[in-house]
């Protein structure tokens, strides 16, 4: 008979094994991004634009047009994800509706990244003539972050107490000034944890942008948002597939502020939260 | 003289498939404190949050019958009309989380009132109605939730009152408050009987013989027996009154 | 008060219609592929478009047969899968079950960074360590292989698994485990017989989750796995996947072209698929409710 107590360690052992083999080399990932991409960090990197058909020079149109793309995709995104979260965790009922809409809102989030670009590209780009743009690219990247954004301001409504609803309509406010009074103040920080992480999550993108915006190389920033821009993940894709002999340091250098950019906004939520949690009243 | 009172025929209730309440008939009458006796599950919180319409929210809520607030049926008035004039105390003090005076202030808000200085006026009056402005009057701004339990229920009492209702539910208002601070409740209550109806529901048959003018005592939907307290605790006509009231069961 | 109403009736339809958007934008995402991608069906059929065994869109004809993108996607998915469900798995147990309270916290915010890491940077770091990692171990032309894309998808299809996956290992009820326990088994016989088959439906969702995740990527497996397009006869040679097609010719395809209808009508299977993983996998978690 086997004995069941050598059995568990060696199981023990081996999903520790397993755990190890995906935390290990995340770290190392990291590790090696920030010792091999900080050197290669300067004010001018950060502040000049591309030189030398991206061989030398910096990367500053590229952080520019992922700000402009990411401010625009949480503009979109952000009021209808929100009013669309408070629909279903205040008015919607136990219906088919609501069953509908929950499983759009899960195939939304599952739709691969290229295919929102298929569809920026039809429908903004191509349809509504507004051509490769940072309004097209920013549209795209705002109904790709959708689903992020309901789910989490979802949750965070819901983590209101109901009873807090009960007092507010039994003192004779009418349902939106509960919702607009009680309800959403309470929320707050949920909300903005999602939407940071939306934010991330789009500054991260590439597909979605390809067609529907990015520049392969722009020396000057866009003026408006009729125009194409640069943007860090696709600038990363294009210096290390498309263009020879791009200096390591340069290589590194984009990916670490793109990694760093995206690490910080997620950190910022991880803060957020904690610091609600922390401070919750009830 | 506020007249309210409701009158009641034929009340049934469900939720889903369970039938909540069964062919009522009662009145509640102006400047009374009505107690609501009964065992858990008699459907007597039930009774209470349908006055104000609480139930409304209950997704399978179904209500057949007719209630009357004064001169109008409560299903076909504008019903935020309706809550403001039917306040509700709950079980738990509820504070909102704000501060204090905002608290008191909120119902206030919500009915429109923008001007500072009457709304500063009706939090002092309604916190001093509610036995709670001298505790707190120096520290208006904190957050409610750093009050006592027996405080904090005092606050949703003036929170209520600052709304200036017809009437005021009490849903077991001091279930969750140790003796001193129930009887402080207690007392609120036959001061407010001068101004308000009151409708109590209690699960602590003594409370409803100290304060209640009259008592209603519900069991398993159904309403056994309404009548004067002092009668209903001397001579019920009922057995299982008798019973309840006399601690056989519930 | 009359204002104050109509007010709210305004606010209110506007939350019903953005609570709808959501079914508004997957109709709309299917109607747009759909328009612009079922054209090609025009000039080649169907079976000989998902059958066809050449893909040479800008050759005169055109010939636009899929199946070596299909299998290229097959291919790098099942290493991906191969790899990563066992690990995936294996690690939700062990962050559910067996760490320590303050290692499991240091352990999600682990597989949470992984998450957040932008696939550019993954496709990045693969190319300039996995791929001469891969070349070197099998002594290969070169490490842009499907093999190298499995690996590397098969990490980024960790956060999916193992998140989900340790869900549905929490959400067993404690009784089962205190029964099992009750009955002297040890904790990885409770594991083995009791949490694992009462948490299958979510770890059955949270693979295809994983899976669905694997078979829509595509900037790192475009940098990784070659781009070649042909029917792959082994792991270790270059392929190219349905997702990095699109991401590799749309730049240069003409808008109304053969070429452009054909990376649509790509883009429609992607969907298709990412809606059957998704709406099978949603069943599958509800069950556990």
């Amino acid at each position: 008979m086997r004995n069941p107590h050598r059995t568990q360690k060696i199981a023990f052992f081996l999903l520790l094994l397993a755990t190890l083999l995906i935390v290990v080399p995340v770290g190392l990932i990291v590790v090696i991004i920030i010792q091999k991409g900080l050197p290669g960090i300067s004010w001018q990197f950060l502040s000049d634009i591309p030189r030398q058909g991206m061989r030398a020079g910096g990367i500053f149109p590229a952080i520019v047009g992922t700000v402009y793309l990411v401010t625009g995709a949480i503009v979109f995104a952000l009021p209808i994800g929100l009013l669309a979260a408070i629909y279903l965790s205040e008015y919607s009922k136990d219906n088919f509706l609501t069953r509908l809409i929950k499983l759009a809102i899960v195939n939304l989030a599952g739709v691969p990244s290229v295919v929102y670009g298929l569809f920026g590209l039809a429908l903004f780009v191509v349809f509504f003539k507004l051509g490769a743009s940072i309004l097209a690219g920013s549209l795209t990247l705002g109904i790709m972050i959708l689903p992020i954004i309901i789910t989490s301001s979802r949750e965070a409504l819901e983590s209101v107490p109901y009873t807090f609803r009960e007092v507010s309509l039994s003192l004779g406010a009418s349902k939106w000034q509960t919702i607009r009074h009680i309800v959403l103040p309470n929320a707050i920080p949920g909300v903005l944890t999602g939407t940071i992480l939306g934010l991330g999550r789009a500054a991260g993108e590439t597909a979605p942008i390809l067609f529907t915006v990015a520049a392969f190389y722009l020396p000057f920033l866009p003026k408006s948002v009729f125009d194409q821009a640069m943007a860090l993940p696709y600038h990363l894709y294009v210096i290390s597939t498309q263009v020879p002999n791009v200096d390591e340091k340069i290589r590194y250098g984009t990916a670490f502020v793109l990694l760093a950019l995206v690490l910080f906004m997620n950190l910022v939520a991880i803060i957020i939260r904690y610091q609600f949690r922390k401070k919750k009243k009830w | 003289m506020v007249n309210a009172a409701f009158d009641i025929k034929g009340l049934n209730i469900w939720f889903g498939q369970i039938h909540a309440l069964k062919e009522v008939d009662m009145d509640i009458r102006p400047n009374e404190i009505l107690s609501i006796i009964g065992p858990s599950n008699s459907g007597k919180t039930t009774f209470l949050r349908m006055l104000n319409r609480l139930n409304d929210l209950h997704i399978n809520f179904r209500m057949k019958g007719r209630v009357m607030f004064g001169r109008s049926d409560i299903n076909k008035m504008d019903i935020e009309t309706l809550r403001r004039k039917i306040g509700m105390v709950f079980a738990l003090p509820l504070p909102l989380p704000l501060s204090i005076f905002e608290n008191v202030a909120y119902g206030v808000r919500m009915h429109g009132e923008k001007n500072k200085n009457r709304i500063a006026a009706k939090v002092e009056d309604a916190l001093k109605r509610g036995y709670l402005w001298e505790e707190v009057k120096d520290r208006l701004g904190e957050s409610a939730f750093k009050l006592s339990g027996g405080q904090q229920q005092r606050l949703c009492i003036a929170r209520t009152l600052a709304v200036e209702p017809e009437v005021i539910l009490f849903d077991e208002p001091c279930s969750g408050l140790d003796p001193i601070s129930t009887a402080k409740v207690e007392d609120a209550m036959l001061k407010l009987k001068e101004k308000y109806t009151i409708v109590l529901v209690t699960n602590n048959v003594k409370q409803a013989a100290r304060v209640g003018d009259r008592t209603a005592f519900f069991l398993s939907g159904e309403l056994i027996e309404l009548d004067k307290t002092d009668k209903m605790f001397t001579v019920p006509r009922d057995k299982r009154t008798d019973d309840y009231i006399s601690g056989k069961f519930g | 008060m009359v204002v104050r109403k109509v007010k709210e009736f305004i606010i209110e339809k506007l939350i019903l219609i953005c609570g709808i958007a959501s079914i508004f934008f997957v109709l709309l995402i299917f109607l747009f592929l759909a328009k612009e991608g079922l054209a090609v069906f025009k000039i080649v059929s169907p079976s000989s478009f998902l059958g066809g065994k050449s893909w040479y869109p800008i050759s005169e004809p055109p010939q636009l047969g899929i199946l070596p993108l299909i299998l290229g996607s097959a291919i790098v998915t099942l290493g991906a899968a191969v790899i990563s469900v066992p690990i995936g798995v294996g690690c939700a147990i062990y962050i559910a079950e067996i760490a320590p309270l303050k290692i499991k916290e240091v352990l999600k915010a682990g597989i949470e960074l992984l998450a957040a890491i932008p696939s550019v940077v993954l496709g990045f770091i693969g190319m300039v360590t996995l791929v001469p990692m891969v070349k070197n171990v099998f002594h290969l032309p070169t490490g842009l292989t499907a093999l190298s894309g499995s690996i590397m998808l098969a990490f980024m299809a960790m956060p999916t698994i193992v998140s989900i996956a340790e869900d549905a290992l929490y959400s067993v009820p404690k009784t089962y485990k205190e029964g099992a326990f009750a009955l002297g088994a040890t904790h990885w016989q409770t594991i083995w017989r009791v949490m694992l088959p009462a948490a299958s439906s979510g770890i059955l969702a949270a693979v295809m989750l994983g899976i669905g995740r694997v078979i829509g990527e595509t900037m790192a497996v475009m940098m990784i796995t070659g781009n070649s397009a042909v029917i792959p006869q082994s792991i270790l040679v270059p392929v190219r996947t349905l997702t990095a097609t699109i991401a590799a010719e749309m730049g240069e395809a003409v808008v109304g072209s053969e070429h452009y209808f054909a990376l649509f009508a790509i883009g429609i299977v992607l969907f298709v698929i990412s809606f059957a993983i998704n709406v099978t996998a949603d069943l599958f978690l509800h069950k556990r409710q």
